[in-house]
């Protein structure tokens, strides 16, 4: 895939973790497409997972950011506003919950997890948000990353579902207040994807099985998948599109059934 | 040394940026091969997918050198 759909636009990626990363796929998207990017890392940890992927890229640009810090949060628009100046998209795919609370009942959830998951998963994309504001030129677009458990019951997906629920109506509040400056903002809900955050969810493997044997392309997406449905996102490809959630779960949210071809499967296979 | 030892030790180099010969059986991936949490997690998903097979987390917890990983996976394969 070639294209200068992204040309002469700088922007933003935050929650690069290594290349298993639905942000990896679509920072690869946006480079092959000719942006110019920054990233955002947490902490030594992560520097050097996000560190040789920004070379593979010639991304220069890496701000170490928490998003729970509003302090860290300024200093990171700071950062790039001397660098970058303006901005043209933004990319927030961060979340975090206490892995012991990602399986058995969602009723079982402490409040300081709950406060804690919905802070770094919702919040975090409003509060960067208000600064991105500041620097983003008409005809921006921002994008953040969501799961099919924010609609309906998945098993073990817990308190992340009801953050990614309010994280898609922030979607819509925020598509509301920067539209009048020409900045849109939407989600894509991604299927299943094995990643370092999925690896704290209980019997994942369990659901990636269920969705490659019941979704309508019989498959699993990809974080190219992602990240090309990122492009037409982030791109003026999606010139009229704000406010929405865009499904790239290889159709499996129209299913109201088990396939009739899937075979039974056990948890625990 | 199995097959499996091989291809094992191939991803633990090139995940840890680890020296061959510091590869042993009772390498401790934390304490001997410098991994931290994330590579512990990394390095089963690696397994996973190099291997077809499913390592479940309390499964993973036990796998803490080499020796241990070599015997799950060829337990388990």
């Amino acid at each position: 895939m070639s294209n200068q759909l992204m040309a002469g636009k700088r922007g933003l990626i935050m929650g690069l973790a290594n290349d298993k990363s639905i942000a990896w796929g679509i920072a690869r998207a946006c480079a092959e497409a000719g942006a110019e990017m920054a990233f955002t890392y947490m902490g030594d940890q992560f520097k050097k997972r996000v560190k040789p992927l920004a070379d593979q890229l010639g991304v220069t640009r890496l701000y170490d950011c928490n998003v729970s810090d509003e302090a860290s949060i300024d200093a990171t628009f700071d950062a790039l506003k001397a660098d970058l100046g303006e901005i043209d998209f933004i990319v927030h795919a961060i979340g975090f919950s206490d892995k012991s609370e990602l399986r058995g009942r969602y009723l079982e959830t402490s409040r300081d997890n709950f406060l804690m998951t919905m802070d770094v998963s919702c919040y975090s994309f409003t509060a960067v948000m208000q600064r991105a504001e500041k620097m983003m030129r008409p005809g921006g677009s921002a994008l953040t990353l969501t799961y099919y458990g924010a609609e309906q019951v998945m098993p073990h997906y817990n308190v992340m579902g009801v953050a990614k629920a309010a994280l898609e109506a922030s979607v819509k509040y925020l598509a509301e207040d920067l539209g009048k400056d020409g900045i849109r903002v939407n989600a894509i809900s991604a299927g299943p994807i094995k990643t370092l955050a999925a690896s704290g969810i209980g019997d994942f493997r369990y659901i990636l099985k269920w969705n490659e044997l019941n979704s309508p392309l019989r498959r699993n997406v990809t974080i190219d998948d992602v990240g090309k449905s990122a492009l037409y996102i982030l791109s003026d490809l999606a010139s009229g599109v704000t406010g929405e959630t865009l499904h790239v779960d290889a159709g499996y949210h129209i299913v109201g059934m088990k396939a009739v071809d899937a075979p039974d499967i056990d948890a625990t296979s | 040394m199995s097959d499996v030892a091989d291809r094992v030790k191939k991803i633990v180099v090139d995940h840890l940026g680890v020296e061959e010969d510091k590869v042993t059986d009772n390498a401790s991936f934390i304490d001997d091969l410098g991994a931290d949490s994330l590579d512990t997690v990394e390095l089963v998903m690696a397994f996973e997918e190099e291997f077809g097979i499913e390592i479940p987390d309390d499964a993973a917890e036990t796998i803490q050198t080499f020796g241990d990983a070599v015997k799950f996976i060829t337990d388990a394969s």
